[in-house]
């Protein structure tokens, strides 16, 4: 009961980086457990130097204490490493409607070898759906984006980079 | 001034911090391209490694001070990220010397970060399989990271090769500046040797064909050719660092030295 009540107050909780996605839906909490009379959240970084790390722990402390859920007790697991497919469909929607273009599938590129330039993919455009985008940059406002362009509406745009 | 740690070093200890203290400097040196990037995109993105890289560095210190304490018969606690990155001596970092090597120009950059991006890449990739089993779950998450890197350095110096002719004379510069710090990336000794017995990760010499192979293909694509190999052999994963690692120490350590324990 509490551990349900605990993940509906987590599925409210934004993330500081992206806050129109809640933790819940980016997929970095692996497990509610009872503790005591409180509660322990495990959660799992994104990127190794992610700045938002210490912040999101901050945050589901006070969340779930202030429901009166607590003492909340934050572990961190960094194995199995968090992947964008973790990132829940409403999850992925939410993104798009933010005007983020939603990460797809991890498993295609994994080990694969390094590709110079040209790369076929294509980042459809949140904004007007056009598939003739292009990349501007490898890296955007944080590690886990990359900035394109829509060549059809012209508007700069982010994608949530596979990882 | 705050004194220096002083360090119980054990095959497994220095192991560890080559790889992390190569994460560090080169980490502190794309730090340096702040504000100076010869566009706002690649100022975003060097500093976004970086990021990455002292991500990667504060998880594999905690580890490495870990291990230090078990054989240190010290009574207090293990050494942690932030005293092992600011409180030792120049002779006690592990790292590459060619990350302490100054940041350069943008070719400079490039060329580093794809040569120790892949040489990195490498590392984490086997260190999934290692027997210390956070150190497989750090590996696990860096490995990710580490592809990007490499990525982002293999298409810029494609780019900078195939641009101007400025842009490939200084990309020529780099590499022959460079390709004598190369050798000490795959040089084999006793400490490599006891990782492998142990299990805990590759021998950087096992680690030489898939780089050549891996850097080939993009040396292909920006149409260079490896240089010679020189007699040079260069020793920062010995502890003999060259002349910039205590230069740059010196402003890195700063704060932590005049203000132990400083936060924000």
């Amino acid at each position: 009961m509490k551990v349900q009540a605990a993940w509906a107050v987590l599925d409210l909780v934004p993330d500081p980086e992206v806050p129109a996605l809640s933790l819940r839906d980016l997929g970095i909490v692996r497990d509610v457990r009872a503790e005591g009379s409180g509660l322990q959240v495990v959660l799992t970084p994104t990127y190794s130097g992610c700045p938002a790390t210490e912040v999101i722990e901050r945050s589901v402390i006070d969340a779930l204490d202030g429901a009166g859920l607590g003492p909340t007790r934050v572990t961190m697991q960094r194995a199995p490493a968090w992947t964008t497919d973790w990132i829940s469909e409403a999850g992925k929607r939410k993104l798009r409607e933010y005007g983020i273009a939603p990460p797809g599938p991890v498993a295609a590129g994994q080990g694969a070898p390094i590709r110079i330039l040209r790369r076929t993919e294509a980042v459809a455009c949140p904004r007007c759906g056009s598939a003739r985008t292009e990349r501007l940059s490898a890296f955007g406002s944080t590690a886990c984006k990359a900035l394109h362009r829509c060549l059809d509406c012209r508007e700069p745009f982010e994608h949530f980079k596979p990882i | 001034m705050t004194a220096s740690i002083s360090l119980n070093f054990t095959p497994q200890v220095e192991y560890l911090l080559r790889i992390a203290d190569t994460c560090l400097i080169l980490g502190q040196r794309l730090g340096e391209w702040c504000g100076h990037a010869p566009v706002l995109e690649e100022d975003i993105a060097l500093t976004n490694v970086a990021l990455d890289l002292i991500g990667q560095t504060r998880a594999l210190l905690t580890r490495a001070g870990q291990i230090e304490h078990q054989g240190s018969g010290r009574s207090d606690g293990p050494y942690d990220e932030d005293q092992l990155a600011f409180l030792r001596d120049e002779r006690d970092y592990r790292n590459l010397t060619m990350a302490e090597l100054p940041r350069g120009d943008f070719a400079f950059t490039v060329l580093r970060n794809l040569m120790l991006g892949t040489w990195l890449k490498l590392h984490w990739d086997r260190l999934q399989q290692s027997s210390d089993a956070e150190l497989a779950a750090i590996a696990g998450k860096a490995v990710k990271e580490a592809r990007y890197h490499q990525q982002h350095a293999a298409d810029w110096l494609v780019r900078l090769a195939d641009g101007t002719d400025e842009s490939r004379r200084r990309v020529e510069k780099a590499l022959a500046e460079l390709w004598r710090f190369v050798p000490e990336m795959f040089a084999a000794d006793a400490i490599d040797d006891a990782a492998v017995a142990s299990g805990l990760g590759p021998a950087r010499s096992a680690l030489r064909e898939a780089w050549q192979a891996e850097i080939a293909a993009v040396f292909d694509a920006a149409r260079l050719a490896a240089p010679a190999e020189a007699a040079f052999r260069s020793t920062g994963t010995l502890g003999v660092h060259s002349e910039h690692l205590g230069r740059m120490l010196a402003e890195m350590q700063f704060l932590q030295r005049s203000f132990p324990g400083g936060a924000w």
